[in-house]
């Protein structure tokens, strides 16, 4: 991106570079859905990190709910629920 | 003809169209399986938690061992299965686990540590990696969570339509 801050307080020590980190961290900022809008690069990583945490429980309890709600639809149905997954099989 | 209900089996190539074919094939499996006489609670928990467990197998398993993630996963899995069937070889298996997850993650004090430590609780295979793979995995983690969902979305709207 333009301008990034200049990282010369530290000297590198790690095999990972900052600038590395930075881009992968920009990759996952446009992951969440909540910063694809805002189009600052002024958050911070830990942030970046913070949210990523939050959006990925919120696909796992997005996951446990469908499957309670599949299980209860395999439940209730005779079949013919059964026979149209067989069919998308085919 | 008929996958075209499911828009993701549209396009081939897609990770969305392996996933959601792997896992319509497991709930078929467990459709299959199911008892004909009423169910208990315990038997509605148990379906649950057989269908979580394929949507999450069938996620590592069309990903493929390339990637980290998807190695945890499967082996996650695979401990549990096996735990059922042989006491012995989970006794091992959990072993080579506890072992690699001593291992302490570099530390990277401009992330803020706390940040990194729940996200490598919630990237299957998180604790082992360093940190630039980690961040790299979780994205490709979350892509494939998102298409999960969707599929699991779209296999409830045909059923309820």
């Amino acid at each position: 991106m333009s301008g990034r801050r200049s990282r010369s307080r530290q000297s590198g020590v790690s095999r990972i570079t900052e600038d590395q980190i930075a881009d992968l961290v920009t990759k996952l900022q446009q992951l969440i859905p909540e910063n694809r809008s805002r189009r600052s690069d002024k958050v911070s990583a830990s942030r970046v990190l913070q949210e990523t945490c939050n959006y990925i429980k919120n696909l796992h309890k997005e996951v446990d709910d469908l499957s309670d709600r599949l299980s209860e639809l395999l439940e209730s149905s005779d079949g013919a629920q059964a026979a149209l997954i067989r069919s998308l099989l085919m | 003809m008929t996958s075209d209900h499911i828009p993701s089996l549209r396009n081939p190539s897609s990770i969305r169209t392996r996933l959601a074919h792997r896992f319509v094939r497991a709930l078929k499996k467990l459709s299959m399986d199911r008892p004909s006489s009423p169910v208990s609670v315990s038997d509605r928990y148990k379906r649950y938690r057989m269908i979580r467990a394929a949507a999450y197998a069938s996620m590592a398993s069309s990903v493929g061992p390339r990637r980290a993630w998807a190695r945890a996963l499967l082996r996650k899995i695979r401990n549990r299965k096996t735990g059922n069937i042989s006491m012995k070889r989970r006794g091992v298996r959990t072993c080579l686990v506890t072992k690699r997850t001593l291992l302490k993650p570099r530390d990277h004090r401009e992330m803020g540590s706390q940040q990194e430590n729940s996200l490598r609780g919630l990237v299957p295979g998180g604790e082992e990696m360093d940190f630039c793979r980690l961040l790299n995995e979780t994205g490709h983690y979350i892509k494939c969570l998102r298409a999960q969902v969707k599929v699991m979305k779209n296999i409830i709207d045909l059923y309820s339509n």
